[in-house]
């Protein structure tokens, strides 16, 4: 069964700054020592928003005008790193539903995707006028046109760019692929018999 | 026009176009760990699925295991949970699994290879993103999430868009004191953390013919930390070689049979590449990190870069941000940097030929006094080797800790962990912010002996100097 399809994500917005965050800075592995995803919302950017003593730093994540955020916009190469989708999970399951980032490493954008959470490429320039309009006012209504390739926030909008496949996937509810992969059962088994190694 | 082995071994194991225009493709090996995967064994239990092709999943425990405690429980109960729950999903699901008393447990990517699971022309998926290791015998091998490990167990088969292919060629000679590792460091300063993405790198050129299996899985190892999810080196004699005799390797007359067929996956020598990079060799040198990217490295001459010679905006911001975590200097020299800790293991540098390399220059020397310094095989059959040859004797008289196989230091996923801002010497594949396991820990990654050099001097050193190598060149 397909799930809803999105074709657009509406929210308001946080910035969470600097390229190449990794995914050991999304979910650190030491929060990862458990056997299903549940509770990985809390951990979410941990050692970014606290300290060590467990106190919160001043950062964005921790601010309460941006404590209604669902969309996350950031820098370039998001997602780096480890394939663990702990990261993803984590940002679905505090609450975020979206990324707006100058681009994604190619894991973390698949993992999110099958999580039906919206991964758009936007510009430099672009994101600089988002993450601006956020800071004047975190109320700002973000939309996410996965359909038009357009953001609006407010009157304005600009252009952001998704993978083709990313894209049909998420209009047609189909992002989750296992149902897909489920019918083809049948091919799957003459590609393996042609496969010696596929043999038991 | 001659297909390059990225698109045989894609033909071979494509099992249709998608609506969405991706491709069905299926994983004839499936690895899996204790972290990634009881989520997806709990999904299939969700939707009442099972495991379609269970011969094909191999196990292993990895992460979370400790290195300096052997027995159960551990005292650490949510690795004991761990651990149990792979022996359970396991069990139910017939699924052969690499467990702490078989003496065949260790890294995933340490185990496929040497029990002869990794083999040319296949497709490999692990929840892990570091499985472009299997690269080096000339397999796809992709790093997954969890959702898809459980397509992989239901289906044997995952949905992927088809890659570009990048080949490296690295051509010439490395200096003495030169190692896989610097060429893999190297190749992403050169190219960068996101340069990979969407590409396949093909490793070629005589270098690589040159280098051992075990070199090539170091390079392969780091492809994902240059972007690339898969990367591979073309399969020839040292391949079968190596492969020859290994437990899951095919046997009799069916090893002849596969060698032909594996021959026939290499690259054709007319096919075209969507891009070709070419480095020479001896431009390599000993590299080390600097920052909080595996990209932001320097060779060992070099000084750390400083904020005001960044070319852009973002550059600058990327650099203050990595001097400000490392606490060092722009401008100062990579040498001399005082360590707490070196740390010799992890997928990248954990193999037998590691831990000899590293051997035979600490033979007779002493870690500095304040530096902790651990060796870590990447698993129980590397520890048997390591320990019958002696080597175990030598880490320990040079002042090492010799530990038990698994990841360790590498995420610290287990009681291996840097305590506050501590410095490490790491031959590891990740310097990123709290990767070990403390959120204000440093960590600089280096090849093995560069590792060695800074536990013995307890600083950042040229391991040609601190080992005596003969001059460059000379």
């Amino acid at each position: 069964m397909p799930s809803t399809p999105i074709k657009q994500v509406t929210g308001k917005g946080v910035f969470v700054p600097g390229d190449d965050i990794d995914t050991d800075r999304i979910i650190p592995a030491r929060f990862m020592k458990c056997i299903t995803f549940d509770g990985l919302g809390e951990y979410l950017f941990y050692d970014v928003r606290k300290t060590e003593s467990g106190e919160d730093k001043k950062h964005n994540l921790n601010d309460h005008r941006f404590a209604e955020a669902s969309i996350i916009v950031s820098g370039n190469n998001f997602g780096c790193g480890s394939s663990r989708e702990h990261a993803p999970q984590s940002i679905l399951r505090a609450g975020y539903n979206a990324v707006i980032a100058g681009s994604f490493a190619e894991i973390f954008f698949g993992n999110s995707t099958n999580l039906g959470v919206v991964c758009v490429i936007a510009s430099d320039t672009d994101r600089e006028i988002i993450t601006k309009a956020i800071d004047t006012n975190p109320e700002i209504e973000i939309t996410i046109d996965v359909e038009d390739h357009k953001i609006w926030f407010g009157d304005q909008s600009v252009p952001c760019e998704i993978k083709p496949g990313a894209r049909d996937s998420l209009l047609s509810g189909n992002y989750d692929p296992l149902d897909e992969l489920l019918v083809g059962t049948d091919a799957v088994s003459r590609t393996a018999a042609a496969l010696p190694y596929m043999q038991a | 026009m001659g297909k390059s082995l990225f698109e045989k071994v894609w033909d071979a194991h494509a099992v249709r176009q998608l609506a969405n225009g991706q491709t069905q493709l299926l994983i004839g090996t499936h690895l899996i760990h204790e972290v990634t995967s009881p989520q997806a064994f709990g999904m299939l239990r969700d939707k009442g699925l099972k495991v379609q092709f269970p011969h094909r999943t191999f196990a292993t425990v990895d992460h979370i295991v400790p290195t300096n405690e052997t027995v159960e429980p551990y005292s650490d109960p949510l690795a004991q949970g761990m651990i149990e729950e792979l022996r359970k999903n396991c069990a139910e699901n017939d699924i052969t699994f690499f467990d702490t008393h078989t003496g065949h447990q260790g890294i995933v990517h340490v185990v496929g290879p040497e029990q002869g699971i990794t083999q040319p022309g296949t497709t490999i998926a692990c929840g892990d993103s570091h499985t472009a290791t299997h690269g080096a015998f000339g397999a796809v091998a992709f790093g997954i999430g969890t959702s898809q490990v459980r397509d992989v167990l239901a289906t044997q088969t995952i949905a992927l868009n088809e890659l570009k292919v990048r080949r490296i060629n690295v051509n010439g000679t490395l200096a003495p004191g030169v190692y896989a590792k610097d060429v893999i460091l190297h190749i992403i300063r050169l190219l960068g953390t996101q340069g990979g993405t969407g590409f396949a790198y093909e490793y070629a050129g005589t270098t690589f013919d040159n280098f051992t299996m075990e070199e090539r899985m170091t390079v392969c190892n780091m492809s994902i930390e240059g972007g690339a999810r898969v990367g591979y080196v073309n399969p020839d004699e040292k391949t079968f070689e190596y492969l020859k005799g290994r437990p899951y390797a095919p046997k009799g007359t069916d090893w002849d049979a596969a060698v032909e067929r594996w021959k026939s996956f290499a690259s054709d020598s007319d096919c075209s590449y969507d891009d070709v990079v070419e480095i020479d060799a001896a431009s390599i040198q000993p590299t080390v990190t600097w920052g909080i990217t595996p990209g932001q490295g320097v060779g060992i001459e070099e000084n750390i870069p400083s904020i005001e010679n960044a070319p852009t905006q973002s550059e600058r911001d990327s650099v203050a941000e990595a001097l400000e975590y490392m606490q060092f200097e722009g401008g100062s020299p990579i040498k001399g940097k005082k360590i707490d800790i070196a740390f010799l293991g992890s997928c990248t540098n954990g193999r037998l030929s590691d831990f000899q390399e590293v051997a035979k220059y600490i033979e007779g020397r002493k870690v500095a006094p304040g530096v902790q310094a651990i060796a870590v095989p990447g698993s129980q059959v590397v520890a048997k080797i390591a320990e019958e040859l002696g080597l175990d004797k030598i880490f320990k008289e040079a002042g090492f800790e010799w530990r038990a196989a698994g990841c360790s230091m590498c995420l610290a996923m287990n009681p291996d962990k840097l305590i506050g801002d501590q410095l490490c010497a790491s031959s590891s594949n990740r310097n990123f912010k709290g990767r070990q396991g403390s959120p204000t820990g440093r960590t600089m990654l280096m090849s093995p002996l560069m590792v060695a050099a800074a536990a013995v001097t307890g600083e950042v050193a040229d391991a040609r100097e601190v080992f005596g190598f003969a001059p460059v060149g000379a």
